[in-house]
C-alpha cells in the first residue's frame, strides 16, 4: 500500500534483449559475417545493403511476399488494386543544384508507386528535425514539398513531425509513404522481365549524383549539372497507353542503372546484354566521373526511369515516351538474353565485353 | 600512377603565396594547385592529379600522335577485312568480338557524346 | 573532355590493333606496371583484342594494394582516436588491415573523411583547430609531391593540427625486384605514364641495359595503351631493348624538376615493405628530419601492432604477375570484393577486383557460386 503524500518510483520496463544475430544460421548469397555494426556501405543501396534487407530484415518481417520486392508493394485491398511505398531522405546537403531534400522526398515516394504501373495519390510525410536547425530551413524545405505535389499531382494528407537532440539528424531527414491505384491488367514487376524484351532507359544518366557531389565538402567542383529530380507517373502513364503489358520499371536512385538492372536481371532469372555506345551520358557528367574515378553507371538519378519492354511494342513504347518532356531522350540499351542468367553484360566500344555488376556499398572518388 | 585528368587553365591567382588556377575539365571546373608548373598561362592545358597540376600537356605533341595513328594503316583501310587479314597474315586467330558481321558496326561505332 | 576521349576512338584502336597482329609472330609477356592502366585494360576489354600470344601480366603498381599492412593497423589506430579527424583517399577505406577497415571504424564513431586532394586534409585542419588532422600519404610517384607539398605548406603556414601519415613507394626498385626474383616470365615494361611526368625517364636507359628489357613509357587510355603495347612488341621483334616514350605529350626526359626538388626537400628515401610481396629495398620514402614533427607515426606513437595477413591470400604472387586473379583457389568464392582477403580484390585498380568485376564471364563456371545472382531488393 502506498502512504498518501509518497509517490512509488515507476517501474520500468526491462528492456528486451535482442539476441545477436545468428551469423551461422544465413545461407547464400554472402551472409554479414564481416560486419557486426552497419557502415555506411549498407545504406549504398548495392549489395550491402540488399544483403542487409535479405538477411536482417525480411526474416524479422516476415510475410507472404518476400519474393516480390519491387520498389511499391501492389496489394489487393477490398477489391481495389492498390501501390503502396515508402522512402526516406537523408541527403547531405539539404537543398543542392537542381532540387532539395523537399522535392526528392515527393517524388521518390511518386516514382515507386509509378514504377508499378500505378497512379499515385496521396502521400504522408514525417520529417525529424534536429535541435538547432533554422526554423527558415524546414519552411523552405516544407515549401519545396508543397510545390512538387502539386507539380506531381499528389496530396500530402498526413504527417509528424519529431525532434532529436543536436548532433544527431544532419538537420532535416523525411520520410514519405504514398498510395495510388494500380489500372486493371497492369502486372509490372522486378520478375517479370523475358528473354527478348527490349532495355530502354528514359533519358541521361548520371545526373542527380554529379550534381550532389559537386556541392559535397571536400569534393566541391564547378559544373552547371543540376539534378534531375522530376515525377515520372505522367511518363508511366503515357507508356501504358502504349500498351498495359509493361514488364519491369525501376527508378535508379542509389546505386544507379548498374545496381537496377543487376536487380531485375537477378529477380527475373534472365540475361541483360548492353550496348555501351547507346547508354546516354551527358558529357559533364562523364567529365566529373573522369575527374572523381567514377563509373556513371552507378552514379545515381532521381527522375529517370528503365523499363524492360515486350520487343513488338519497344518501338511504339519509344516513341510515346520521347513525346514526353520527362522521357525526350529515351533509348534503348540493350536486350534480354537466356545466357549468363542473373548478370548484366555491356558491350564496349571496342567489340569487348565487360559483366556490370552490383557496386559494393557507396561508391567513392579514387585516385588510382 | 594513378588518376590524372587533363583540363585548361581559366584563370590564376595567388592564395596565401602560392599560385592556384581554375582548371576546366570539359565544363567541369576544379580549383587546382599550380605550384608545380608556376609558369603554366591561362589556356594551357596541364594533367591534373588530386588537385595539383604535375605537368603542362604538350598540346602540340597531342594531335601529333593522334595524326600518327590516324596515318597507319591508311592503305589497307580501303581494303574490307582488316581483321581478317590481320589474322591470316600473323597467323592468329581472329581477335575476340571481330567476326565479320560485327567488325564493321562494334569497332566503328561513336562511342562518346 | 580534351585530349582524353580522342584517345578513345575505334577506328585508331583497330588500326593499332592492326600493327600488333601483322608484327607478332611470337608469343611475348610484358607488364603494365600502373593499376590504372590494368583498370585501364580489363575495363575496356583491350586484352581480349589482342593476339593470342601477347599476354598482358598485371603489375604492382597498385599502392592501395601494397600499402604495407602495419601501415593499414596504423592508420585504424589512429583513425580511431576520439580527438582525431582522420582524411583518406576514398581508394584505401575498404582495404583490410588485420581485423576491419576505416569503414568499421568511422562506423563505430571514428571521424574519417574521404578527400579529393591532401590540400583538402589541410583545410579541415585548419577550421578544426581543436582537432589532430591526418592525411593518409600513399601512392607512388605522382602523388608524393601533392603529399609533400601539402606538408610543406602545413610548416609554412604553421598548422600544427596536421600530420601526415606516410606510406609512399617508388617504381624503379619495383621493376627490379621483379626482373631479379627467382620466376620472372616478364620481356617488356610499359612504364607508369603518370609517374614519369613527375620523374621523367631516366631511370630507365640503366634497367633496360641490366635487365636487357625493353620499357616503354605508357599512358591510360585505350590508344595509348594500344600503342605502348605496339611499340613493345617491335621492339621485342627486333631484338631491341630500348627506352621507348609513347606518352610525350605530358612526359618529358626530365619530368618535373620543381616537383622532384620538393620530394628531396620533404622525402628521404628508405627500405619499403610491399604488402604480398616483401622488402624491396630503397623503394619507399618518408618525411625527412626537417619535417619529421609533422610525421604523423612519430606524433601517434603508435606501438602494439600486431599484424594478421590471411593465410589464404596469395595477393603477393598476383601482383608480382606469376598468378592470374582467377587461378586462386579463393577467387570468387571465400575472397570478392564484399569479403575481400586482401587488398588486391579491394582496389578498384586491383588486378583481382578488375577480373572480379569485369571479367567473370570468361572464368570457368565452377568458380563461380549462387553468390554472383544477388537477389532483389526494394
Amino acid at each position: 500500500m502506498v502512504e498518501s503524500g509518497q509517490a512509488s518510483p515507476p517501474q520500468l520496463l526491462p528492456t528486451p534483449t535482442v539476441p545477436a544475430p545468428d551469423f551461422e544460421g544465413w545461407t547464400c548469397p554472402l551472409p554479414l559475417r564481416d560486419s557486426p555494426q552497419i557502415v555506411m556501405g549498407h545504406g549504398g543501396g548495392g549489395a550491402m545493403t540488399a544483403e542487409l534487407i535479405e538477411h536482417l530484415f525480411l526474416p524479422a518481417l516476415a510475410n507472404e511476399r518476400p519474393d516480390r520486392l519491387g520498389d511499391s508493394a501492389v496489394l489487393d485491398l477490398g477489391g481495389a488494386r492498390i501501390a503502396f511505398s515508402t522512402d526516406s531522405f537523408v541527403v547531405r546537403p539539404l537543398f543542392f543544384p537542381g532540387g532539395s531534400i523537399g522535392d526528392l522526398a515527393v517524388n521518390g515516394t511518386v516514382n515507386d508507386l509509378a514504377m508499378s504501373g500505378a497512379q499515385p495519390a496521396y502521400l504522408s510525410a514525417g520529417f525529424i528535425l534536429e535541435e538547432g536547425t533554422d526554423v527558415a530551413v524546414v519552411a523552405a524545405v516544407a515549401d519545396r514539398v508543397g510545390a512538387a505535389a502539386r507539380e506531381a499531382g499528389v496530396e500530402v494528407v498526413t504527417g509528424d513531425t519529431k525532434v532529436v537532440d543536436a548532433g544527431h539528424g544532419d538537420g532535416v531527414y523525411v520520410n514519405t509513404a504514398g498510395i495510388g491505384l494500380v489500372p486493371a491488367g497492369v502486372h509490372i514487376g522486378p520478375h517479370r522481365a523475358e528473354v527478348g524484351d527490349a532495355v530502354i532507359v528514359s533519358g541521361d544518366i548520371g545526373v542527380h549524383g554529379v550534381a550532389i557531389m559537386s556541392v559535397r565538402e571536400g569534393l566541391e567542383f564547378g559544373t552547371e549539372i543540376r539534378s534531375d529530380c522530376a515525377p515520372l507517373a505522367g511518363l508511366v502513364a503515357a507508356m501504358l497507353a502504349v500498351t498495359p503489358d509493361l514488364h519491369a520499371l525501376r527508378d535508379p536512385t542509389r546505386g544507379g542503372l548498374g545496381t537496377a538492372l543487376n536487380e531485375i536481371a537477378s529477380a527475373s532469372g534472365v540475361g541483360v546484354e548492353l550496348d555501351e555506345g547507346r547508354i546516354p551520358v551527358p558529357e559533364m557528367v562523364r567529365n566529373a566521373c573522369s575527374l572523381l574515378g567514377l563509373d556513371p553507371l552507378y552514379v545515381a538519378n532521381e527522375g529517370k526511369l528503365v523499363a524492360f519492354v515486350p520487343p513488338d511494342q519497344a518501338e511504339a513504347v519509344l516513341a510515346a515516351m520521347r513525346e514526353h518532356p520527362y522521357g525526350a531522350d529515351a533509348a534503348v540499351i540493350g536486350t534480354c538474353v537466356p545466357e549468363h542468367p542473373g548478370m548484366v553484360v555491356a558491350r564496349t566500344g571496342f567489340g569487348a565485353t565487360r559483366v556490370v555488376d552490383v557496386p559494393i556499398g557507396e561508391q567513392l572518388p579514387r585516385i588510382c | 600512377m594513378c588518376l590524372a585528368v587533363p583540363g585548361r587553365v581559366t584563370s590564376i591567382w595567388e592564395q596565401d603565396d602560392t599560385p592556384m588556377g581554375q582548371v576546366d575539365f570539359g565544363g567541369v571546373t576544379k580549383e587546382v594547385c599550380l605550384a608545380y608548373v608556376p609558369d603554366l598561362q591561362v589556356g594551357e592545358y596541364t594533367i591534373v592529379h588530386v588537385g595539383f597540376a604535375l605537368q603542362r600537356l604538350d598540346e602540340e605533341s597531342a594531335l601529333e600522335t593522334l595524326e600518327l595513328f590516324r596515318q597507319m594503316g591508311e592503305l589497307d583501310a580501303e581494303f574490307g577485312d582488316h581483321w581478317g587479314r590481320a589474322a591470316t597474315e600473323s597467323g592468329m586467330p581472329r581477335p575476340a568480338g571481330t567476326d565479320d558481321t560485327a567488325a564493321g558496326e562494334t569497332v566503328g561505332r561513336e562511342t562518346t557524346r | 573532355m580534351k585530349y582524353l576521349e580522342e584517345f578513345s576512338d575505334p577506328e585508331l584502336a583497330r588500326r593499332l590493333l592492326d600493327d600488333i597482329h601483322r608484327t607478332a609472330t611470337q608469343p611475348w609477356a610484358m607488364m603494365e606496371v600502373c593499376g590504372g592502366q590494368t583498370h585501364s585494360i580489363i575495363r575496356h576489354g583491350l586484352d581480349q583484342l589482342l593476339p593470342d600470344g601477347i599476354e598482358l601480366i598485371h603489375g604492382p603498381g597498385c599502392p592501395v594494394c601494397v600499402t604495407p599492412l602495419e601501415m593499414i593497423d596504423k592508420a585504424l589506430e589512429i583513425a580511431s582516436r576520439p580527438d582525431v579527424i582522420f582524411c583518406s583517399f576514398g581508394d584505401m577505406l575498404r582495404v583490410p588491415g588485420s581485423d576491419r577497415d576505416l569503414f568499421r571504424v568511422k562506423s563505430a564513431g571514428g571521424d574519417v573523411r574521404v578527400v579529393y586532394s591532401p590540400m583538402d586534409a589541410l583545410a579541415i585542419a585548419r577550421a578544426n583547430p581543436d582537432k589532430q588532422v591526418v592525411f593518409f600519404g600513399i601512392g607512388f610517384e605522382t602523388t608524393a609531391p601533392p603529399n609533400a607539398m601539402t606538408v610543406h605548406e602545413a610548416k609554412r603556414l604553421g598548422i600544427e593540427n596536421f600530420s601526415l601519415l606516410v606510406s609512399h613507394v617508388r617504381v624503379p626498385p619495383a621493376i627490379e625486384a621483379i626482373m631479379t626474383a627467382p620466376v620472372c616470365r616478364v620481356q617488356a615494361f610499359l612504364a607508369a605514364g603518370h609517374v614519369c611526368t613527375v620523374m621523367g625517364t631516366g631511370e630507365y636507359p640503366e634497367l633496360t641495359e641490366r635487365y636487357q628489357v625493353p620499357i616503354v613509357v605508357t599512358g591510360f587510355e585505350p590508344l595509348d595503351i594500344l600503342e605502348g603495347i605496339r611499340r613493345a612488341v617491335h621492339q621485342l621483334e627486333e631484338g631491341r631493348h630500348e627506352l621507348e616514350n609513347a606518352y610525350a605529350r605530358v612526359v618529358s626526359d626530365d619530368g618535373n624538376p620543381t616537383a622532384r626538388r620538393m620530394l628531396d626537400d620533404v622525402f628521404d628515401v628508405v627500405d619499403r615493405s610491399w604488402r604480398g610481396i616483401g622488402m624491396i629495398p630503397q623503394s619507399g620514402w618518408r618525411l625527412s628530419e626537417k619535417y619529421r614533427e609533422y610525421d604523423a607515426e612519430h606524433r601517434f606513437a603508435v606501438t602494439g601492432i600486431d599484424t594478421h595477413e590471411s593465410t589464404v591470400c596469395r595477393s603477393g604472387e598476383v601482383l608480382q604477375g606469376l598468378l592470374k586473379p582467377h587461378e586462386c583457389e579463393a577467387f570468387g568464392t571465400a575472397c570478392t570484393p564484399r569479403n575481400p582477403l586482401g587488398a588486391t580484390m579491394v582496389s578498384s585498380e586491383g588486378a583481382c577486383a578488375a577480373y572480379y568485376l569485369y571479367r567473370r564471364l570468361s572464368t570457368p563456371p565452377q568458380q563461380r557460386t549462387p553468390a554472383e545472382e544477388v537477389s532483389s531488393v526494394g
